[in-house]
């Protein structure tokens, strides 16, 4: 049998998935109705900490067109929702529930629930549910004492403890010791569509439906139909089209909860669509970290040791990520560099403020900018020019596989390929970085403020530990691929279409590709931790490898020639030595196997692995500060990203870009802030500034595939999130040069108002 | 009709850019809405007796393009562009932002920096109150509650009154921090008839006699300038809010005033 050939992986093909987004066909949660559905509304805390004396929904109750109110007692039956991620001893008392049962610890918890007959009336009766509460103080800081959080239990869930090597003695014997403190604010994934949940029981088959999952529908699926006390085979997830997921949405929240339980007990469908508000006070934040770290370094600039103490702003509760934030902070904090003898202590505190999960980059965003500040810092200290010294301690190409010695989300960490230098001189070279510096020293000897920041990372992709797929062909030749991965709009079903295009011998865009349908596959770990194109498209390409073997197998019987002289060319199976010879297409075997024992022409395949992938990369900012209202603007941006094998270098391109729009909220705009009564401050969007085209800059991005992954055949690497993990970290190098203040920046996000204290600074 | 609905907290709605968040906030709850689009006699447009007369139901879009030559149609068209988002303009109204008056409104900045005539109507009868005495606080008018905001008069500006205008916000689109509006005349090399005025700042925009006392009668030099901008630093009594305190305010004042009186001189 003829080897395939790479017809589509690696091409920039157009993506499958555009005709119904462009043509309005789009079916987003909010699209979706039933007939007869209830509207549910939630009543939310008014208060960051609060003891629950009374619900009052008399009122609420007795609004016309109100079906039901829920207060914590009816849904006592329902278990706190549990960790997906990052389970450690311990962590079970701080799980939240449905509702609010005795105190509230958040503005926006949800303390009742609303079932009306439009979403109107739901959200007038929610206003009428009165909470009586005595107040609380809260805490609104992470730095500050733990607290009690309930009776016996401190407001510090956990300490992650990750390190190697004799820090200690690396510090005693170190030529230099650079120390920092370091914050990230509070912010997180906004996707343009909300939440939106729609949850009907079909009694006739007894099966509990929920429309608009995403990301994990078979982790959701297997935990609510626990928690309600279903069969798994009684409840299905269907995931629609997902405007954005960014790691907050599809994961299990309270909402969730509601409308399933509601669907069942009030036998009606229940539909919930979050507004933005809610939105920004009730979704996942993430992020916000204070570290204290310090650096032991010879006087070459060598790093001996690297101490980390860290303190991770939970939130009010621990949600499904329990301490993954964390965790992934303390391991991926090394990143591209020998570090001899490295010490982490994450400690995990809750606030009253919203909970916290993962948002793209989860952990590298923080830990990146907490690194490469460092090593600015280091090169400061040392006069050693930054970018020699990063070269000083890299990893060489010669070190891969290169063993950390620290884990995490259950793998240890094996960086499996990566030419670190060889990348830093292609984005110096493509950055024509002397010449540029050049430039930037004219224009600030004609008093700009303006410079440019060069920073290191090191990504994690593609964790296991398995995934499925299934290929089928059927009588007409038409291709089928179903996986148990997640949709949030990044192209899924293009790139997994492409690699079946190549491994099986048909085009691309004939594949249908099904995804997030808990009833058409029985398993699937969905979309996160940039896992989707190297696991799902890895058991795609054993499944598809099958069905291709299969089918020339078949073939050579019916053509009555040799299997090796074969090969399947665009559906058909062709003779490699007469190419317009006799020929038979896939159809025709499927339909000469329909009656066959193995069910026709298809195939099952996992692909499992131990290890996740580490792609890496270099990000460069050139910014321009305005002197007078310290405004920053970033006047061009370079990600250059080596991926190990492309799939579709136009979608890589396009989640790199995305990123770093996202870096760049970040870094300079998105901030949740809280008065000190712990009333959110930012619940719109005038007041939560996205980045928009405006504040865009012209991102340049260097897709390079020198260190394919050992771990997978296609030496396949993930694309999600390396354009935000190192955005933090440029700007603030691009802006303290810009500055010629080294070290000016410690804190994210760099608003206008703080930039304007520094600048103050400077002028005494 | 609002004369009968006013006392029952009905409510105009013109654009309803900023009427309609705020109900969707359920911050507003008026019982009745008063819905104007559609007379024509507000859609009016034109120059009358020396000043640009600006109908309740003219759109911001309407002033993309000059709606008229000289010095004001391009100050109001250089503006107009500072003004939120395109589809924002579509609706929006100029009177409709006078109403509201949002302490960072740019068209409240150039009403009291230009010196409007707001022409208030209801069963009562009808009045002018001149821009000066309309604006009383945070989004707080002269106007009662059965007044109409029928019509804004803006005095056409001479041939040779020169004008600069420089706002700050975070995004392209996003309320002003602070800005200024300048216009000035020069004749003989010296400042005559500076205007400059600051919004975003402070409760309200208003003229900022210390920084006009510091340019009229001198010649725009860049210690004038700065000067200038210096005394509406100092003169205002600024807002604080999540995105700046007094300091960073004053900064902002400071730098919009020099940059649009830049503008001016240039």
């Amino acid at each position: 049998m003829a080897q395939p050939k790479q017809k589509f992986v690696g091409r920039s093909v157009l993506r499958l998935e555009d005709r119904p987004l462009l043509t309005g066909a789009g079916r987003f949660a909010a699209d979706i109705s039933f007939p007869g559905q209830l509207h549910m509304r939630v009543v939310r805390s008014a208060h960051a900490h609060a003891r629950i004396l009374a619900v009052h929904t008399a009122d609420a109750a007795a609004l016309p067109g109100v079906h039901a109110i829920w207060t914590a007692a009816d849904v006592a039956h329902i278990p706190p929702i549990d960790f997906r991620l990052t389970k450690l001893v311990g962590l079970e008392p701080y799980r939240q529930r449905a509702l609010a049962t005795d105190r509230l610890r958040y503005v926006g918890e949800p303390v009742a629930a609303v079932f009306a007959e439009s979403a109107y009336v739901a959200e007038d009766a929610a206003e009428l549910v009165q909470v009586e509460v005595e107040e609380l103080a809260p805490v609104l800081d992470a730095l500050q004492e733990p607290q009690a959080f309930a009776d016996g239990l401190r407001s510090e869930p956990a300490v992650v403890r990750k390190g190697f090597g004799d820090v200690d003695a690396a510090f005693r014997k170190a030529h230099t010791v650079v120390e920092l403190d370091l914050t990230v604010g509070r912010h997180s994934g906004v996707p343009m569509e909300t939440r939106g949940l729609i949850a009907r029981h079909d009694r006739t088959r007894d099966v509990l439906e929920l429309y608009g999952a995403a990301k994990v529908p078979h982790w959701n699926r297997a935990q609510i139909a626990r928690m309600l006390g279903r069969a798994l085979e009684s409840v299905q997830l269907y995931e629609g089209h997902v405007g954005g997921g960014f790691g907050v949405r599809g994961e299990l929240y309270p909402e969730d909860l509601l409308v399933c339980a509601a669907a069942l007990k009030l036998a009606r469908p229940v539909k919930w669509i979050e507004d933005r508000r809610e939105h920004l006070l009730a979704t996942n934040h993430s992020r916000q970290q204070s570290h204290r770290v310090r650096a032991a370094v010879d006087a070459d600039g060598r790093i001996l040791a690297i101490d980390d103490e860290f303190f991770t702003d939970q939130g009010a509760y621990l949600r499904t990520h329990a301490a993954t934030v964390t965790d992934l902070t303390a391991a991926m904090l090394p990143g591209p560099y020998r570090v001899p003898a490295y010490r982490a202590v994450g400690h995990v505190r809750l606030t009253n403020k919203t909970p916290c999960g993962t948002y793209r980059a989860p952990g590298r965003f923080e830990s990146t900018f907490v690194r490469e500040r460092l090593v600015d810092a280091i090169a400061t200290r040392l006069d050693i020019d930054p970018i020699e010294l990063r070269r000083r301690n890299l990893i060489t190409a010669a070190e891969m596989p290169y063993l950390r010695t620290l884990g995490t989300l259950g793998t240890e960490i094996e960086l499996d390929s990566g030419d670190y230098a060889g990348l830093l001189d292609k984005t110096m070279a493509h950055l024509d970085w002397p010449a540029l510096q050049r430039r930037l020293a004219q224009r600030r000897a004609a008093d700009e403020l303006v410079g440019a920041g060069l920073v290191m990372f090191v990504e994690k992709t593609g964790l296991g530990p398995r995934d499925l797929a299934r290929v089928s062909v059927d009588g007409d030749g038409a291709v089928e691929v179903v996986t148990g991965a997640a949709s949030v709009g990044q192209g899924v079903e293009t790139v997994i279409a492409q690699i079946c295009a190549d491994a099986l011998g048909v085009d691309y865009a004939g594949i249908r590709v099904v995804h997030g349908q808990t009833d058409r596959i029985a398993f699937g770990m969905g979309a996160f931790a940039s896992r989707v194109t190297v696991m799902t498209g890895e058991a795609t390409r054993i499944a598809a490898a099958k069905v291709r073997a299969r089918a020339v197998e078949v073939a050579a019987e019916l053509l009555q020639a040799p299997p090796d002289l074969l090969d399947v060319v665009d559906g058909r199976v062709v003779r490699t030595d007469a190419p317009e010879g006799p020929s038979i297409s896939l159809g025709e075997i499927a339909r000469t196997l329909a009656a066959s024992p193995d069910g026709g022409l298809c195939a099952e395949s996992w692909f499992q692995t131990d290890h996740m992938n580490y792609p890496y990369g270099v990000h460069a900012a050139v910014v321009a500060i305005d002197r007078g209202t310290g405004a920053v603007t970033v006047e061009c941006y370079l990600v250059a990203y080596d991926i190990g094998k492309a799939v579709n270098p136009m979608l890589v391109e396009g989640q790199l870009v995305g990123g770093v729009l996202q870096g760049l909220g970040g870094s300079l705009y998105e901030e949740f802030r809280y008065d000190e009564r712990g009333e959110p401050l930012c619940v719109t969007f005038a007041d939560y500034l996205l980045p928009t085209a405006r504040e865009a800059p012209p991102v340049d991005v260097l897709i390079s595939e020198d260190a394919p992954s050992p771990l997978n055949p296609l030496g396949l690497k993930g694309a999600g999130e390396g354009g935000a993990s190192a955005v933090g970290a440029a700007v603030a190098a691009a802006i303290d040069a810009a500055l010629g203040m080294p070290g000016a920046v410690t804190a994210l996000p760099v608003t206008p108002r703080k930039m304007r204290e520094i600048l103050r600074q400077e002028t005494l | 009709m609002l004369g009968e609905y006013a006392a029952e907290d009905g409510r105009i709605l013109a654009g309803g850019q900023s009427l309609v968040p705020t109900m969707a906030f359920r911050l507003a709850k008026p019982a009745h809405l008063i819905d104007i689009n559609g007379i024509a006699a507000l859609e009016k447009l034109n120059v009358e007796n020396g000043s640009l007369s600006i109908g309740a139901c003219v759109r911001h879009a309407a002033f993309h393009r000059p709606a008229l030559a000289g010095p004001l149609g391009a100050l109001l068209t250089t503006v107009v562009h500072h003004i939120a988002h395109y589809p924002i303009r579509l609706r929006g109204t100029f009177c409709g932002s006078l109403a509201h008056a949002d302490p960072a409104s740019e068209w409240c900045l150039v009403a009291a920096t230009v010196g409007a005539d707001i022409t208030a109507i209801s069963t009562r009868g009808t009045r002018t109150i001149a821009a000066a005495d309309f604006f009383a606080g945070i989004m707080t008018t002269a106007l009662a509650e059965d007044e109409l905001l029928a019509r804004v008069n803006l005095p056409v500006l001479s041939r040779d009154t020169r004008f600069g205008f420089c706002e700050f916000s975070r995004r392209a689109g996003d309320y002003a921090i602070a800005m200024t509006l300048a216009t000035l005349r020069l004749e003989g090399g010296a400042i005559v008839d500076p205007r400059v005025g600051v919004g975003g700042a402070e409760a309200f925009p208003r003229r900022i006699p210390e920084a006009e006392a510091a340019l009229a009668g001198r010649a725009p030099n860049e210690a004038v300038l700065r000067a200038a901008a210096d005394a509406a630093a100092h003169a205002i009594d600024p807002l604080e809010d999540i995105q700046a305190d007094a300091a960073y305010r004053r900064d902002l004042v400071r730098a919009m005033t020099r940059r649009a009186l830049a503008r001016a001189c240039a």
